[in-house]
């Protein structure tokens, strides 16, 4: 899986695309490990940017949690912007609102994770 | 085939308040403020037109699931604190005098599935007999153990009935009271089993206390199809699934998404949510249940699963 990275000032933000499910979760978390390394207090913010994601099984929130957990451990900060509707429902079913924070907009979460 | 539930609750079982009748009573007054109500015919009309969460409740006893499959023996999975209100529906219908066969399937021997056994009234009833199944070489000894002096006053040698145990071994099909039973190992602390019923072409599966890992490929292949097809999965969905995964990883319980995701791999017909947390409310687990069934709507892919969530006294036809 490829992930689309670009810095808005000194947050680093990793645009995901498609469905994180059962076929495409250990991709992602591939793809991603090597960003979750340098997200840490001296490293650089990270959001994801799921504008562009449809769908997340539990396997794929699983990988976000792991995420999430490296993540803290390290005293880095990490956020999660523009989810579609549908993955937003998800997200508030599984309660996993209350394990990211999540912002309407890569923007939104870029200025804020910037200060 | 028909299913009972007389016990549905995780861990412990627990009882309304005080608090939580007020809360369901105002809801009930407020909603009624401008209707007509003269008649008692409307009082109930309305009632009936209420949540569930708010005319009814789901109930606080412990695991405890009937299986009627129209044999003459009876078929009960855990003996949880509905075991208790069970063995009083056998009593005020048979009496002491008509001796009863009853089949007892355990998912395991924590306490909250053995704990309505010293309250099964027709345990102390001699003629009746009790065949307790298990895949726990221990069965034996945790039913014994937990009527010894200090913990209850009635030792397992006083009790009437005719009572024997019969260790199954998983993955192995056996004729019991009529229907084909298997067993499958589950993951949870000192082991659980579930539980597939098969009869006349109906099956029902018992999946508590049992921390199912998609991630685990194997695992899930093999629950898939220890599921497949069943007319009514009865699963242990008491966390949300950031909980079941992150501080209440290991504790051994599954989250209603990966109860949703498993039945759709397994083509089940329903999924029925159970041993409910027991922090829970009546509003909470209300909740869950819409949005378990607005999860199962949105990824849903051709195979529809229909969701339900236990509570004592549910009935299920399959
Ligand atoms: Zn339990
Ligand atoms: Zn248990």
């Amino acid at each position: 899986m490829e992930l689309t990275c670009r810095d808005i000032g000194t947050v680093r933000v990793l645009s995901v695309e498609g469905r994180i499910d059962h076929s495409r979760a250990a991709d992602f978390q591939q793809a991603l490990a090597p960003y979750l390394n340098d997200c840490s207090a001296q490293g650089q913010a990270l959001v994801l940017d799921f504008g562009a994601v449809d769908y997340v099984s539990s396997i794929g929130l699983r990988a976000l949690m792991l995420a999430a957990k490296q993540v803290k451990a390290q005293n880095g900060q990490i956020a999660i912007a523009a989810l579609s509707p549908v993955v937003s429902e998800v997200f508030q079913i599984s309660r996993f609102n209350l394990v990211f924070t999540i912002y309407d907009s890569v923007d939104a979460a870029a200025a804020e994770l910037a200060k | 085939m028909k299913i009972r539930f007389w016990g549905t609750r995780g861990s412990i079982p627990v009882s309304l308040t005080t608090a939580d009748i007020r809360v369901k009573l105002i809801e009930a007054v407020q909603g009624a403020r401008d209707r007509r109500l003269d008649h008692r015919a409307d009082i109930e009309a309305y009632i009936d037109g209420l949540g569930f969460d708010i005319a009814g409740t789901y109930g606080g006893h412990s695991s405890c699931v009937q299986i009627e499959a129209g044999g003459d023996e009876f078929v009960v999975l855990d003996m949880g604190s509905g075991a208790r209100p069970f063995g009083q529906s056998m009593i005020e219908r048979f009496g002491p005098g008509k001796p009863q066969t009853y089949h007892v399937f355990m998912s395991h021997l924590h306490w909250d599935h053995i704990m309505g056994f010293p309250f099964f009234t027709p345990i102390y009833i001699p003629g009746n007999r009790i065949v307790v199944h298990s895949c726990h070489e221990n069965v034996e000894y945790a039913f014994r153990r937990q009527q010894r002096e200090p913990s209850f006053p009635v030792d397992f040698e006083q009790l009437g009935a005719d009572i024997r145990f019969d260790v199954l071994q998983p993955d192995t099909p056996y004729s019991i009271a009529g229907l084909t039973v298997r067993a499958k190992l589950q993951r949870h602390a000192g082991d659980s089993y579930g539980w597939r019923f098969e009869h006349e072409g109906k099956s029902v599966i018992y999946s508590t206390d049992s921390e199912h890992r998609l991630e685990d490929e194997a695992e899930c292949a093999a629950f898939a199809q220890f599921f497949a097809n069943a007319d009514a999965v009865i699963f242990d969905a008491m966390y949300s699934l950031a909980d079941a995964i992150s501080v209440k990883a290991d504790w051994g319980h599954s989250s209603n998404i990966v109860g949703v995701e498993l039945c759709q791999m397994a083509r089940a017909r329903r999924l029925v949510m159970f041993h409910h947390e027991p922090a829970y409310d009546d509003g909470r687990i209300e909740q869950v249940l819409g949005e378990t069934r607005r999860f199962e709507e949105i990824t849903r892919d051709g195979h529809a699963v229909e969701v339900l969530s236990a509570w004592d006294g549910l009935e299920l036809t399959l």
